[in-house]
């Protein structure tokens, strides 16, 4: 598909993103917030009082599993690679930790500040895909 | 009433989680392929976030010129353009998870409808990462 890179799916990609994106203009222009999913998911479970209501922030969270499960259907199943259960765990904590502390994930820094030109999104971004460059780049050299 | 409280977030919901699946965002080999930069490098993330961020920029131009959202009496939107330590660390965690892992929020709550056993044990850490956060820095 893509020259160079046989692994790429740049055409599903893209078309993926533009639904990421209608899904985060419709909370902005319908709503009148920001899809970010680590803030929606503390407000959930009540680590967070900010956003949107307790239920609209299920109802997002709910609206995930199904959206993705009508297009594993769709094409007739997805194959996901997975690390080991330990690893997933750990890797959660960081997760769940730092988006806090730096205030959003990869939906609220990297998509929805980003297309804003927020300062601190583009920062943020910035930093989590270095670290996570780091990271996998380490990771190669260990094993 | 319900239908103007509810019906966004559901549909942002789902609209959200087919992006990922379809952008091939729920299997965590793609991300941690894109963040190879070293290796096999597979760019299919950078076209998912640039879609994304193409039809939000959009988005953006809209909000200057609405008094109010369509279904909401006022925006709420962040405000912040601070740069603090607490953004670049948390961001640098972040991303070592994110690495570890080849998963974020979102990808770790569209798995529960393909791999329910490994997103639950993503998303409760998950949840404990941010409960910590809770318990650190909101007493």
């Amino acid at each position: 598909m893509l020259p160079g890179f046989p692994d790429a799916a740049p055409v599903d990609g893209l078309a993926g993103g533009v639904l990421i994106g209608l899904a985060g203009a419709l909370l902005l222009l319908g709503a009148g917030r920001i899809v970010g999913v680590s803030g929606i998911a503390s407000r959930a479970v009540g680590l967070s009082s900010e956003g949107m209501s307790k239920r609209s922030a299920w109802l997002f969270l709910i609206g995930l599993p199904l959206g993705a499960a009508i297009v594993a259907t769709l094409k007739g199943g997805l194959n996901p690679e997975f690390v080991s259960l330990p690893l997933l765990a750990v890797a959660g904590v960081l997760v769940g930790f730092g988006a806090r502390l730096g205030s959003g994930c990869t939906s609220g820094h990297g998509v929805c500040g980003v297309s804003r030109l927020s300062q601190r999104s583009i920062v943020a971004t910035l930093t989590f895909m270095a670290s996570g460059i780091a990271t996998v780049a380490l990771l190669g050299a260990i094993g | 009433m319900i239908l103007r409280n509810y019906l966004p977030p559901l549909a942002s919901g789902l609209l959200f989680g087919a992006g990922l699946a379809l952008g091939g965002m729920t299997d965590p080999a793609r991300i941690r392929g894109f963040l190879d930069i070293f290796g096999a490098w597979d760019p299919t993330l950078a076209f998912v976030m640039g879609g994304a961020v193409l039809v939000m920029a959009v988005a953006w131009r809209f909000v200057p010129r609405m008094t109010k959202p369509i279904f909401a009496q006022a925006f709420a939107l962040p405000e912040r353009s601070d740069l603090t330590p607490q953004l670049v660390s948390g961001a640098t965690l972040f991303g070592i998870g994110w690495g570890l892992a080849g998963l974020c929020p979102g990808p770790g709550f569209a798995i529960l409808a393909i791999a329910p056993l490994q997103a639950v044990v993503f998303l409760a850490s998950l949840m404990a990462g941010m409960a910590l956060h809770r318990v650190m820095f909101k007493g």
